[in-house]
């Protein structure tokens, strides 16, 4: 349940949801998405796919896991199954509709001037995002149906004993889930960018590179699912193009956060919360993308196969990652989003109590996991217990750097100071609107003359360090 | 002042708005335009909105390529296990009925063909509704023929389940192939229904004279997606009914 709840209804839609939906028009000069109804339409699918697991988890659960395996999904299982997959298969669609709306207002409704290479890269990262969510989406839609349809009505699909093969379902599954890693970070990447240019005061290095890089991860994205199926049976060789795949899916990675790092140095750098959140997603996500590394060895990953390593590393990329961006997308566009301002001391506080209990709950799953830890399990051996119990700590502490934001936004929509329209003096479309923005966005369609966060004015740029 | 982080900035550098018209985007200007009564408030102009839904509807049949695509994957998939298997099952489908329908679908992507030049040259209505009416016949032929199809299948025992029963030599692979010939079959059909219920509404608003040649795009984009339905039967009758199969 855990993960059907985290990957389907919070990792995927967090970022496009709440800020996509609400910068992607902004940010691009226009007055709303291009479908205003559908996507409506698709937080209304969203709710009812939440309806349909919320009531799987509150009958009973589910116990294949969000990965949904077969045969055991259609055959063995006696849990919640169904409405499980029936959520999965619904909230796919408010997905699909959301990347759909994207593409079309990216391509359509960009203001007069607003040139592709003067985007934002935060809207560069959602476009990528949106062709893996029209792409991928509809491969796990279908899949979840032949479950469905194999569970229910005893098709034989994905079951050995009808005559199927359950590999079949591994190879469907992960050709959506393992790029619906890349919906998950693709955006925080974006956010990452816009926030290390504002707050070090620097147009960002490499524009182009970074935007490319966005879209080499969500194609390369869509050819290294295999690398799941190391152990399930898949043939030596079509391990090794996978695992080399996965290897150059690290590139586009690392072009990002060498960029990034390069627009810090010797930038005017202001530690405020949302650039701690930075601080902390490149740390993260840099340890997280490095392990993923190790895990696309073939070799070291039969060592460490379904391991507390594995549990690790991909917590570092969804959580050191996706969830860090979101933080700290949150608190950079609060102000412009809520027109409040919230408490600077308390949110960068509330920053360093996350990325401590962050650290401290899943840096001892990359040792436990190591030395032979198998995930999956309730009980292990008496040797983990140390560092179970530090992971357990570090969650609590994790959970208060969680509860710490959720009170002081709350209290800034009650009693917050009123945001100026550019509270953190950083250069875009949307800080030239009132906070927060009239229904429309803009009165008067913008015309834009150059890209976001120019700090040096072209005339002065000439004995500017 | 709020901007608490001005201080940030490595001396009194000229920030120049990023946008010409900076004053004319704040509140309170407003522009007056003569528009099309069809404009939804957040385009700037009809062609804007014309080429939104167009792109919207062909990303829509992008997706829709991807969710039958992972049928046809696994169709493939066991084709290649069982090729004989598979082959012994296709033979008990009727051809004459499938390829009567591959004749009525074409002919309904014609009539909808005919039914979009209509709006576009700004047709009498009857004219407009008539090809959508024509393309939704064909359409309800196409079900009603899949209906006796499937009522076959049911009398002999070729649904998979309990009750599937098979004589032939690979009773596994002709299940599986009754499976997803259900599935991909069925999805279709599932497709046509939803088609039809769109033509009804557009077949009303034709009726109202909603449709000229300034405006169209309902019509159109719903054509696009008729059109989509009948190409993935065009790729289901050869893959179901045809490869390997002969006449005895």
């Amino acid at each position: 349940m855990h993960g059907v709840v985290m990957v389907f209804f919070f990792l995927i839609p967090s970022i496009p949801a709440v800020l996509g939906n609400f910068l992607v028009p902004i940010m691009i000069g226009a007055k709303d998405l291009a479908f205003p109804r559908i996507n409506l339409l698709s937080w209304y699918i969203y709710v009812l796919g939440g309806v349909f697991t919320l009531f799987a988890a509150l009958s009973g659960g589910v116990d294949t896991g969000w990965t949904f395996y077969t045969p055991y999904s259609t055959a063995a299982s006696n849990s919640h199954v169904m409405s499980a997959a029936l959520g999965v298969f619904i909230t796919g669609f408010s997905s699909i509709l959301t990347g759909l709306n994207f593409i079309v207002t990216i391509h359509r409704m960009r203001a007069p001037g607003m040139t592709w290479f003067r985007l934002p890269l935060f809207i560069w990262a959602h476009y990528a995002t949106s062709l893996i969510m029209i792409l991928g989406t509809p491969v796990i839609a279908i899949t979840v149906l032949m479950v469905a349809a194999e569970r229910a009505l005893h098709l034989g699909i994905f079951d050995p004993a009808l005559g199927g093969d359950p590999v079949l379902f591994q190879h469907l599954f992960w050709f959506y889930s393992h790029p619906a890693v890349y919906i998950m970070i693709l955006p925080a990447m974006g956010v990452i960018s816009e926030i290390v240019q504002a707050f070090s005061r620097k147009n960002i290095f490499g524009y182009s590179f970074i935007a490319f890089s966005s879209l080499a991860i969500a194609v390369i994205g869509f050819f290294v699912w295999g690398h799941h199926l190391f152990v399930a049976g898949q043939s030596v060789y079509a391990g090794l193009i996978f695992s080399f795949i996965s290897f150059l899916v690290a590139i586009p990675s690392a072009i990002k956060v060498f960029n990034w790092t390069a627009t810090i140095y010797k930038g005017s750098v202001s530690l405020d919360s949302p650039m701690l959140y930075a601080f902390g997603f490149i740390g993260l996500f840099t340890i997280g993308g490095l392990t993923g590394l190790v895990l696309a060895t073939m070799g070291i990953d039969i060592h460490v196969h379904d391991t507390y390593f594995v549990v690790a590393h991909f917590h570092y990329i969804m959580v050191g990652g996706a969830i860090m961006g979101y933080l700290g997308g949150l608190h950079y566009w609060w102000p412009k989003m809520t027109g409040k301002l919230y408490s600077e001391a308390w949110s960068k506080f509330s920053a360093l109590i996350v990325f401590v209990g962050f650290n401290l709950t899943f840096f001892p799953q990359f040792i436990a996991g190591y030395i032979g830890m198998p995930r999956r399990y309730h009980a292990y051996p008496p040797e983990f217990q140390v560092l179970n119990v530090l992971s357990s700590a570090g969650a609590s502490i994790l959970a208060v750097g969680y509860i710490i934001p959720l009170i002081y936004f709350m209290y800034s929509l009650v009693a917050g100071e009123k945001a100026a329209n550019d509270p953190w003096g950083s250069r875009g479309l949307e800080w030239e609107i009132p906070s927060p923005p009239p229904t429309e966005n803009f009165t008067v369609t913008p015309v834009v003359t150059e890209g976001t966060h120019q700090y040096v004015h072209p005339s002065q740029e000439v004995g500017v360090a | 002042m709020l901007d608490r982080h001005a201080e940030h900035f490595p001396g009194p550098i000229h920030q120049p708005p990023l946008v010409a018209n900076v004053d004319a985007i704040q509140p309170g200007v407003h522009a007056e335009h003569a528009y099309h009564p069809r404009l939804q408030h957040h385009f700037d102009d009809m062609e804007q909105q014309v080429e939104a839904s167009t792109l919207g509807m062909w990303v829509f049949l992008v997706t829709e390529i991807m969710f039958f695509g992972g049928l046809f994957m696994a169709y493939l998939v066991y084709r290649w296990a069982s090729p004989t298997g598979f082959q012994e099952a296709s033979n008990h489908l009727n051809v004459t009925w499938g390829a009567v329908n591959t004749a009525v679908l074409i002919c309904s992507s014609l009539t909808m063909a005919l039914g979009v030049r209509a709006a576009q040259t700004s047709a009498p209505a009857r004219t407009q509704v008539g090809w959508i009416v024509a393309t939704m016949v064909l359409g309800a032929a196409f079900l009603g023929v899949k209906v006796i199809e499937y009522t076959d299948k049911f009398t002999h025992h070729l649904v998979p389940g309990p009750n599937f029963v098979w004589e032939g030599q690979y009773p596994a692979a002709a299940e599986i192939f009754y499976s997803l010939y259900f599935c991909m079959t069925g999805l279709h059909a599932l497709h046509m229904i939803i088609g039809l219920g769109i033509m009804t509404v557009i077949a009303i608003m034709a009726w109202r004279g909603q449709f000229d040649s300034t405006y169209y795009t309902p019509v159109e984009v719903s054509g696009l997606y008729w059109h989509f339905v009948d190409i993935v039967w065009i790729f289901l009758f050869p893959l179901l009914y045809l490869i390997g199969y002969h006449y005895h």
